[in-house]
Order: C-alpha cells, then structure tokens, then sequence
C-alpha cells in the first residue's frame, strides 16, 4: 500500500515530447513507472520514446486506461492542461511547471471543487512511491520503501529530508511534494488524510516553510482528528528577515498566521514533534517514531 | 510587481473608479502648475515611493494654497522617507502625486487580493479604514469581512451589496460600493493583479465615495501576458544586485551579515539560514539557484558572492535532484574561483545526484574547499572558521 500511486498506476505524460518531459519519463520509465503514453497536441498518432503520442488527454486514457497524468507543459499552457485532465476524470494529476500564474490557478482549483482529480502541484518536484512508482523529476536513488509518509512544500528541503530518513533507517511509504506556489492543489491536510488511512505509512512527515497557512491548517486538523500515527514536521524560515512591503493587505489577510514560530507553535500544540533545525529532521522523526 | 500610487491610479481610473482630480510632479515647478490647475483647492501632496507607512512616516502633506503646495514637494522631493514598511535604509522620493483633498466622512477599508487558504479571489473589507486597519485587524478579527468570489459566477450583484452593507453602509452608498467592487474585480481579473488596496476608501458627507489611496501589484507571472503593465516597473527600487542574480537563474536577497551562501531551492536556503544563525553566525544573502541553473551561471552567482566585501566565508549546500547536479555547481564554482580567486574559508556541503564528482572536480582544480558531510558538520564549519559561537 501507499498513496495516490503504486506499482499499477499508469502514467501519461502531457507534454511528453519536450526535452525536459522527455528525460524525466526515461528516469521515471526506468525506475519502472507505468508511463504509458503521451500528450501533445498536432502529434497525436506518432510515437516518442517508444510511446504512444495523442492528441488529447480524453484519448489517451480511453485508449491506455492511465490513471495518473504527469504535466510538462510550460507556464502560458499549464491551467489548460491541468483542466482538460481534469476534464477527463484522470485520478491523480501532478503538475511540475513552475512559475504557472496565479489567476490561472484560481480557475484550476475552481474546476477541483466538482471533480474527484487529485491535483498536486504545481511547482512540485511530485509523488514517488519507494521502488513501485515515481511520477515527478525526484532523484529516484535516494527513496527506500518503508513506513513514514511525507508531504512537503519544497523539492530541496524533500530531499533533504529523504536522505535524513534514509540515515535514520526509516524508509518511505509515499513522497508528496505539494509545490510551492500560492494556489495548488493537494494540501497538508488531504496529505495526512490519507496518510492516516494508509496502512502501510505507521509516521509521518511534514515539511512546512514560510507564508500561507497550510501547516497552521494542518496543525487544527491534527488537534481535531488525534491521529494515532505519531507526526513530526520542520518549517524553514524561523529566521527569514521580514522584507519591505506595500499596504496592509498581506498582513491584514492573515495575522498572525505565516511565521514560522506561529507555525511551529500550532503544530507543536497539536502534539507533532519538531525538528529543531533541518539537520535533525531524521532524528526528530525517529523520535516520533519512538514515542 | 509593485506599482506607484500615480500608476495604480492611471490603471483604475479606465476601470471608472472614482478618484479625485489630480496629477504626478517630478519638481516644484510641476508641482506648483498643477495646483494652481485645481484652482488652489486644499490638496494632498503625496510622496510616490514602493511602500505602505507614508502617512505616518510625513510622507502625506495637507496644502491649502499654491505656495504650501509647492513648499510641500519641495521638502519632499529628493528627500528619503523611512515608513514602517521601507525597512532601515528608506526610500527616496524622486515624484510626488498631487490630488485635490476630498473631506471624508468616514474612511473604509477595502482590498482584494487571491485568498492563498481559499485558492479563490477574495475581497476584505472594514468599515474602519486608515493605516492602523492591522491593528485593529488583529485586535478584533471580526471587524475584517472576507468575501470568496466564484470565478465561474464572476462578482453577484447581490453578494457585493450585501458584503457592502456589512460595512456599515446605507443602501445607497452600498449600492455605489457594490458597483465599485464590480470594476475593481473586472480589473484585477483582466490585469492579472495579485493585490489592489484602497485605503482609504472614502465616504463624503454628501454619500460618494471616492478611492484616496491605491496600492497595486501585479503576478510576475503573468506579466508575459501584459507587456505594458511590466513597463511600469521603476527599476529604479530594485537592488541592481539582484536584478542581474534573476537573469542568471538565481534567486537573490542582500542581507546585513558576512557569510555567502549558495543554496539550490528556496526551501533549502531557508533552513540554512536558519541553522547558522542557531549557530550564531550571520548569512550575507539568500541565494537559491533554480534547478535549470547552467554552469557559467553557477560562476556569475558565485562571484556576486565573491564581490561583497562583507564576506567572511563561504557556504555551498547542495541537494542534487531533479536536473540539477552536483558537478554543474561544482564546476561553475572552480570557474569562478580560477578567474577571481578565493581568500576566505569555503565549505561545500554536496547531497545527492552526483555529489562524489563534484567533490572530484574540486579537489582535482585545488579548489581550497572544506567538505562537510551534512548541514550541521557545515553549518559549524563555517561558524569555526569566523570565529562565531558555536
């Protein structure tokens, strides 16, 4: 078990005949993902990389059966993209662009609202499922199989945390990178949500960082629901110099919410355990482990 | 993208919100004309900088003839204004925007901007504006009204009247409010803005409304879909530093302290921050090299480093992924390295893809770096070799 993706989940790939989409399906292909076929609009009915090639993500999943698609379409086309899968009642979409504009998110999540699609990203390196599946642009050698699930705000900082684990002899049910960006998809809460529902993942791991709300929102579900799997979790950005800024809005919108300490403190009263700095995060989720 | 007050206003007034009468003034002169243009009504000499605070900050003059008006951009030109929101260093006034005073009746809050929680555009509102709006915020959360806006449904009519008379207004002003909601939606839709701010929002005795501040900013990215809007930006506010830093894929912030860092992710580059000053030591600046960063920008990010003569020691950490590796950093590193040269510690700290060849490349080109096997081992490396606390 684990979530969202495993060893039968069949992957297409919207944007698969560019170059960045390209390498990252080989590596995806040869840590033995399901890729089964592509999207690229004007090119359907060729082949790349030995695959199939559409001309819409409809097609492709009626003719390949995928459940998941990873897009790999550039900023001005992603919102597009991420619909039309939508549309096409993909399960799990993973959407790795960066820098996709925000009122084009708006309309995405908007779309989300009336559909069962599972949305990650953008601007999220993916989900990886240890040795089983790995839809995304994650080192796949750094991930082992095993029992602690992660969801995470940053690529780098997931790595990090990865080998951490790794160190600490705790492998990994899942890997969920929820991206970065303002508006996204899948956040913390539907993350521990089925990590709780997920036998196999017995702890879990949440890597937070500055801005938004998403762990303050965490840290109330967690306090709500008490689940028995024990939870740690690092946010970066304890020490980020305030900027200069403009009108109140920002502040205003979320008092007191967005720091790092508010964040820290909401979880830690929730009962999760925190790394202290980003070398401990390994540490800290063994000693979760052990109660 | 932030833009001035006069710009924001030049935008909004094609959307038909109600403003004042005014104009921008570079120097006295201009100053002067446009007041004597309004006839020598009372006026508002406003100081055009990127940042909030002005009023309290004497950014905001009252003048109630030509003469106090052109007394008022003389002492605010060239002058630099430190506001709560400018940090220490302040800003300079290089314009002034000069409008015709409207008495207000109250002052009302207004904003809309993409709820992050939501995922959705949303409107606040109080029916106490000004520059204390956070304060009060914060002391009584309920004054603040928050309204989501369906982007399929677009504003309801309705839901604006209501949301306005929430706001303590009559039916009248209400239904003014709601039309003004109305446009301000239709351009920050159209315009891709990611927040406008009016504060305040005035009401007059006679029941108009008219918006008497403007703050505005635009996506970043979206900004390829509006050339003009990204011709706004006064380039002049940014660090030249910086500026470069984005051409070359990097990502960075000046700070006050003296260690160069260079870090891929900005996750990653937050959490070493962090960690040396759990250490007691200082970073220099913020800087995340995105994961598409090429060799030679490796170097030119480096040698920004080098550049600052506050550096005291150098810190590389790096969790290869993706498509960035290791080498690729390694190498732009020594690149940098043999054209400048080095006379400060370095300690390079390289995770994942690749790390053993770019420990190769840099021992192989005697790059003096010390390497440290994980954040922490770097971390007090660095503090060892500034003599900070360990």
């Amino acid at each position: 078990m684990a979530i969202l993706a495993d060893r039968n989940t069949k992957v297409i790939c919207q944007g698969l005949t560019g170059a960045q989409a390209s390498f990252h399906c080989e590596q995806a292909i040869a840590y033995g993902t399901q890729i089964v076929g592509g999207v690229t609009p004007g090119k359907g009915g060729t082949r790349h990389l030995q695959l199939p090639v559409f001309d819409t993500v409809a097609r492709a999943v009626s003719e390949t059966g995928a459940d998941a698609s990873l897009v790999f379409v550039p900023p001005r086309a992603a919102a597009d993209a991420m619909i039309e899968a939508i549309d096409a009642e993909v399960p799990l979409v993973v959407c790795v662009t960066e820098r996709v504009p925000v009122q084009d998110m708006v309309r995405v999540r908007r779309r989300l609202q009336d559909s069962n699609t599972h949305l990650i990203g953008p601007n999220s390196q993916g989900i990886i499922t240890p040795e089983q599946c790995k839809i995304g642009i994650m080192p796949g050698h750094i991930h082992f199989p095993g029992k602690i699930g992660i969801a995470s705000r940053s690529s780098s900082l997931t790595y990090e945390a990865v080998g951490q684990c790794g160190d600490a002899r705790l492998g990994q049910s899942s890997v969920v990178g929820i991206g970065g960006d303002p508006v996204h998809g899948l956040d913390f809460v539907e993350c521990l949500e089925l990590f709780v529902r997920d036998p196999q993942t017995e702890g879990i791991l949440l890597i937070g960082e500055i801005g938004g709300s998403a762990e303050e929102e965490a840290a109330a579900f967690i306090a709500a629901e008490k689940p028995k799997k024990p939870i740690a979790a690092f946010v970066a950005g304890l020490h980020a110099e305030t900027g200069q800024r403009m009108g109140h809005a920002g502040t205003v919108n979320v008092f007191g919410r967005g720091a790092a300490q508010t964040k820290i403190e909401a979880l830690r009263e929730a009962g999760v355990r925190i790394a202290p700095n980003a070398a401990e995060i390994g540490a800290t989720m063994r000693q979760a482990m052990r109660g | 993208m932030f833009i001035h007050e006069y710009q924001a206003k030049d935008l909004l007034r094609d959307y038909g919100l109600p403003m004042a009468r005014g104009g921008l003034a570079r120097t006295v002169d201009e100053a002067g004309e446009l007041a004597r243009d309004l006839r020598g009504s009372p006026c508002v000499v406003k100081a055009q900088i990127l940042a909030g605070g002005r009023g309290k900050a004497g950014g905001i003059r009252l003048a109630r003839s030509v003469e106090a008006v052109s007394n008022a951009a003389a002492e605010l030109l060239g002058s630099t204004l430190v506001t709560a929101q400018t940090g220490a260093r302040g800003k300079t006034v290089k314009a002034v925007y000069i409008e015709e005073k409207i008495e207000a009746a109250r002052e009302l809050y207004l904003a809309v901007l993409v709820d992050r929680g939501a995922g959705q555009v949303a409107f606040l509102g109080a029916a106490e504006g000004g520059e204390d709006i956070e304060e009060t915020a914060a002391r009584e959360p309920g004054k603040l009204k928050r309204l989501i806006v369906d982007p399929n449904a677009g504003l309801v009519a309705d839901e604006a009247r209501a949301f306005a008379a929430s706001l303590d207004l009559g039916e009248e002003p209400a239904r003014s409010a709601a039309d003004l909601m109305a446009r301000i939606y239709k351009a920050f839709v159209a315009l891709d803005a990611s927040l406008i701010e009016i504060n305040p929002l005035v009401l007059t005795g006679a029941g108009d409304l008219f918006a008497v501040d403007v703050k505005m900013s635009f996506d970043a990215n979206a900004l390829f879909r509006h050339p003009r809007i990204a011709d706004l930006r006064d380039r002049d506010e940014d660090d030249p530093e910086e500026v470069e830093a984005a051409r070359y894929e990097i990502n960075y912030v000046r700070l006050d302290g003296d260690i160069g860092c260079m870090v891929n992710g900005a996750g990653l580059a937050l959490a070493t921050i962090d960690i040396l000053k759990q250490r007691g030591v200082r970073p220099a600046d913020f800087m995340d090299l995105r994961p598409v960063i090429t060799r030679q920008q490796v170097a030119t990010g480096f040698k920004m480093i080098l550049r600052n003569p506050k550096v005291k020691a150098i810190l590389v950490n790096i969790y290869g992924g993706g498509i960035l590796r290791c080498d690729t950093i390694a190498e732009g590193i020594a690149a940098a390295v043999k054209e400048d040269g080095l006379t400060v510690p370095l300690v390079v700290r390289a995770a994942g893809t690749n790390k053993e060849i770019a420990r190769k490349i840099l021992i192989g080109q005697a790059i003096p770096a010390s390497f440290a096997d994980d954040m922490a081992e770097a971390a007090e490396r660095v503090a060892a070799a500034t003599g900070g606390a360990n």
